[in-house]
């Protein structure tokens, strides 16, 4: 699937955005997040506090228990502050 | 109508030609222009506003279908800007129009509050001491909140 960090996220992860080989028990948001901290230790410190990451699968919100598929664009990011 | 872009705008200018275009049945027309605010301590320089292009759109095409189902509004717009700006220029601008006042005003608040909380924009402050990302406040996701239930049109986001 297609991966897209923005806001500090991205400068703290280092890249823009990736494609990235789940392994298949990688099902859900929440799986995703648990498992991208264990590629290394920019993603471990960047996503160490879930409170302040969202995600979206495909530009719409998604929550925790929403399942990905492997064409999926899945952004994370901080909560917005725009206006 | 809505509008993402880099450019700058004239807010006097977009609300008139907002008025011309909303229609004989508008008895009301209510907007917000929100400004790139210099809090002098330490002093901004800039601001950088990111955001998700293709997501941006798509929230904020909700956001004003939300506030269409819940008021009887004969028009709305929604310009938003993005990348690098200076103290004193416009980041935003929202307007409803509607047959009444009541309308237009709520209208107008909860398209600005739920912007502020749902569309995918990051601020970025450039001031003398440094960039920092600006930290999202408790009192925007307050604002956003007491339009839960309001009226008519559950939020249907899952976030």
């Amino acid at each position: 699937m297609k991966l897209l960090y923005f806001a500090w996220l991205r400068s703290r992860i280092g890249v823009a955005e990736e494609r990235v080989e789940a392994p298949d028990t990688v099902r859900t948001v929440g799986d995703l997040l648990a498992w991208l901290p264990t590629r290394g230790p920019a993603y471990a410190q960047a996503l160490a506090d879930p409170s302040v990451i969202r995600v979206a699968v495909n530009h719409d919100y998604a929550g925790p228990d929403r399942t990905l598929n492997a064409g999926d664009e899945v952004a994370l990011f901080p909560p917005v502050t725009g206006g | 109508m809505i509008r993402v872009q880099a450019e700058s705008f004239d807010p006097g200018a977009e609300l008139s030609g907002f008025v011309r275009s909303c229609g004989s049945g508008t008895g009301g027309i209510a907007s917000f222009t929100g400004l790139v605010r210099d809090d002098g301590a330490p002093r901004l320089v800039a601001l950088t506003l990111d955001h998700y292009p293709g997501m941006t759109e798509r929230q904020l095409a909700k956001i004003e279908a939300e506030a269409r189902a819940r008021w009887p509004l004969t028009a709305t717009l929604i310009i938003h800007r993005h990348g690098r700006m200076l103290p004193g220029e416009p980041i935003v601008l929202v307007a409803a129009a509607s047959p009444h006042r009541r309308a237009a005003l709520e209208a107008c608040a909860f398209l600005i509050d739920w912007l502020k909380t749902k569309a995918p924009f990051w601020k970025l402050e450039e001031t003398e001491a440094g960039a920092e990302w600006v930290a999202a406040k408790a009192s925007d996701d307050a604002a956003a909140a007491r339009w839960q239930g309001h009226l008519p049109g559950a939020d249907r986001d899952s976030r």
